[in-house]
């Protein structure tokens, strides 16, 4: 089987299932996924979703075999990850790269003194047979099926996606990148991604999404689930550039125990509705998060992003940062979450978000949520919302900047307090996806 | 004729009528005071000139190197060397000024290693060496963003500078190395337009004309001279 028929059922899981030649557990762990899918109400909140029609969907498409080296791809995908600039920054600086066509990663690579050092870094599918009990140990215990409709659909559907898991005690110096790519009209992409930070261990990853533009609906809902034992330290940044028919309804979580260090850096600029919080559970006494977002949203898009910061323990702390911008009549809104538990004493943290609005059409909503249950805490909201004024404008043509360099310069500017956590050094094609959609918007 | 030429010009703001009919010539190379009561107009003469969307020119041409400009974008007249400095510059969060000036330098059509030296070399001029990789006017003194501005003229070399009150709130210091920085664009081929108030930067500087604005008119024209009349016995007694 290279592809699924259209539709949602048991059938098509055990398929799927088969197909990937998956234990037995997996299969069961799928279908109570799919029961619980099917009972589950869609989000009572946020972008309408009507037009996802979970019956008109193929959920599992292999577009090609995995292939040892990038000539060996097809042309046309071939074509699409240079332009990108993935081989360039997978030579010049990264700790490995894994590459994923609609439900397959086709293309993966460790550096030699990476590997030696006991990391692992695997297709979900490989590490599932490699390391059953590791992965079997946290596979959705981070966001269990439960959680909501997405989650469930995405334990049943699953494919692709990336195990990462680091030693103890082991820094990986420079990043681990992978790039998601949706190539195939209809077909929906469920990649999973669990990263397992072992105590004083440190990671980043970082990822990338794109697609071609089709007129039918598209859904993506890729799964993170990150443990960041004890005073580990895992920064996850993406920069998805889905394409404008793309519902991408992602879950992302994770658990820092004592003295652990989560750091989320999110760009959202593409898809035509985006559902997105990524969200830290500080479970250990001093564990900390920072979560970075800046989205760019234009006509016709939703974005609706948030971070989520749930204090658990003592003397814990979060910093939620949003900028966001829009243009034409979009909506962007931010959900800054932050809950302190009765015993998290000492617990630290801040919400802050600032939009700027490029035209008199565009939404803007922040929707900050404080549930603070006990007194010694620090927490502190900021909300801004701002309009390029015509003076500061005026002022950099008057440099001899055109309109379209000047609103380029100030938009960068307005996200550079979180674009400057991008290491664009090593994820080249990130900054090209930036600067392309920069250039559509202005242009 | 004058490097800039501006004849009969009538410039509206929001509905109001602010100049009536301003005509004025700059030389290369000379330096030009134009002053005049607060609320005269002499802010939005430079707006006007530099082309600001808000200005509205009813009537009247400006030239630029025998060019008619009137009616480019301000991008356009900054690229032909028209330079404005600013009265109230705006703070651009995240911009690095080095960043803003480099691009502005690339449009201006100076060289990117000429930019670096120039570039470098003129933060020392200005004693600005701390500024220069900061945001773009954000959390500058009053004083450093008089500064800055006329650091971004020295970068970018421009044939007509309109300077608006560079020496507003300015201590003993950075005014000498205001008039400094005026008088050496001057030297090479720069026509100023100075607006102030204050006669004492007119101490520092070759000064060729004064003009004498009041309610949207050119009231006066003179040598040095008048700026003292000024100063001595007000607007009143120069209007005639
Ligand atoms: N954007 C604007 N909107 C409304 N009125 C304006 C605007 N700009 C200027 N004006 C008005 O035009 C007149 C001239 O203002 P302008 O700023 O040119 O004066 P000025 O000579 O530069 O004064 P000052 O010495 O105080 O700087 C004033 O009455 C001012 O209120
Ligand atoms: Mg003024």
């Amino acid at each position: 089987m290279k592809r699924t028929s259209v539709g949602l059922t048991a059938e098509l899981i055990e398929e799927i299932s088969r197909e990937k030649g998956e234990p037995r557990w997996m299969l069961e762990h799928r279908l109570r996924a799919l029961e619980i899918f099917r009972e589950l109400p869609m989000p009572r909140f946020g972008p309408d979703l009507s037009e996802v029609d979970f019956s008109d969907i193929s959920y599992y498409l292999r577009t090609v075999e995995p292939v040892g080296s990038w000539e060996e791809l097809p042309e046309e995908i071939r074509r699409t990850f240079e332009e990108l600039g993935l081989p360039e920054a997978e030579r010049k600086a990264l700790a490995g790269l894994g590459a994923q066509v609609d439900s397959e990663v086709v293309y993966r690579s460790i550096l030699e003194e990476v590997r030696a050092q006991g990391v692992i870094f695997e297709p979900m599918e490989e590490a599932l047979k490699n390391h059953p009990d590791l992965v079997r140990e946290h596979f959705m215990k981070v966001i269990p099926p439960e959680d909501n409709k997405f989650a469930a659909l995405h334990g049943a559907v699953w494919s692709g996606g990336t195990f990462v898991w680091v030693p103890e005690g082991v820094e990986v110096a420079i990043p681990l990148q992978a790039y998601f790519r949706m190539q195939t009209q209809g077909v929906g992409q469920f990649e999973h991604t669990l990263i397992v930070a072992e105590p004083g261990s440190s990671v980043h990853y970082i990822e990338g999404c794109s697609a071609p533009r089709y007129t039918k609906a598209a859904l993506h809902s890729g799964m993170v689930e990150i443990v960041v034992k004890e005073g580990a330290h895992v920064r996850f940044t993406t920069i998805q550039n889905w394409s404008r028919n793309v519902y991408n309804l992602n879950n992302k979580r994770a658990v820092a125990y004592a003295g652990a260090t989560m750091d989320w850096v999110s760009g959202s600029l593409g898809s035509k509705v985006t559902m997105l919080y990524p969200s830290t559970i500080l479970a250990g006494k001093g564990a900390k998060t920072e979560n970075l977002s800046f989205s760019f949203a234009r006509n016709g898009q939703w974005l609706d992003l948030g971070a989520k910061a749930i204090h658990l323990a003592p003397d814990t702390s979060s910093r939620l940062v949003s900028r966001s911008v829009v243009q034409g009549k979009a909506k962007s809104v931010f959900r800054g979450k932050l809950y302190v538990a009765p015993e998290a004493k000492g617990a630290k943290g801040h919400v802050e978000c600032s939009t700027l609005l490029l035209s008199p059409e565009a939404e803007t909503e922040t929707i900050p949520t404080l549930d603070v249950r006990n007194h010694e805490v620090e927490v502190g909201h900021e909300a801004t919302v701002g309009r390029v004024s015509r003076d500061q404008l005026f002022y950099l043509m008057s440099r001899g900047l055109d309109e379209a360099e000047a609103l380029s310069l100030i938009i960068n500017g307005f996200v550079s307090p979180i674009l400057k956590e991008i290491p664009f050094e090593y994820a080249v094609e990130l900054k090209r996806l930036l600067e392309m959609s920069f250039a559509e918007a202005i242009g | 004729m004058g490097i800039l030429e501006v004849r009969d010009l009538v410039v509206t703001v929001e509905g109001k009528k602010i100049l009536k009919g301003i005509s004025l010539s700059l030389e290369k190379g000379k330096i030009h005071a134009l002053m005049g009561p607060n609320g005269s107009g002499k802010s939005t003469l430079a707006f006007a000139l530099a082309g600001h969307p808000d200005y509205l020119i009813e009537e009247g041409r400006i030239f630029l190197n025998s060019e008619d400009i009137t009616k480019l974008p301000p991008h356009e007249r900054a690229r032909r060397g028209l330079f404005l400095g600013f009265q109230y510059p705006p703070e651009v969060e995240g911009v690095r000024l080095r960043e803003f000036l480099r691009l502005a330098a690339a449009n201006c059509h100076e060289p990117f290693c000429e930019f670096q030296k120039l570039y470098l070399e003129s933060l020392a001029y200005f004693r600005m060496d701390e500024l220069g990789e900061r945001e773009l006017n954000v959390g500058f003194s009053g004083g450093e963003k008089k500064r800055s501005e006329l650091l971004q003229m020295r970068v970018l070399r421009p044939k007509v500078a309109l300077l608006d009150e560079p020496d507003s709130g300015v201590d003993v210091d950075g005014l000498r190395l205001i008039a400094a920085g005026i008088e050496e664009a001057a030297r090479l081929g720069t026509a100023v337009l100075l607006i102030t108030h204050y006669p004492r930067i007119l101490e520092h500087l070759p000064i060729s004309k004064v003009f004498v604005l009041d309610d949207g008119h050119i009231v006066r024209e003179g040598g040095p001279e008048l700026a003292w009349e000024i100063e001595r016995s007000g607007y009143e007694a120069v209007r005639g």
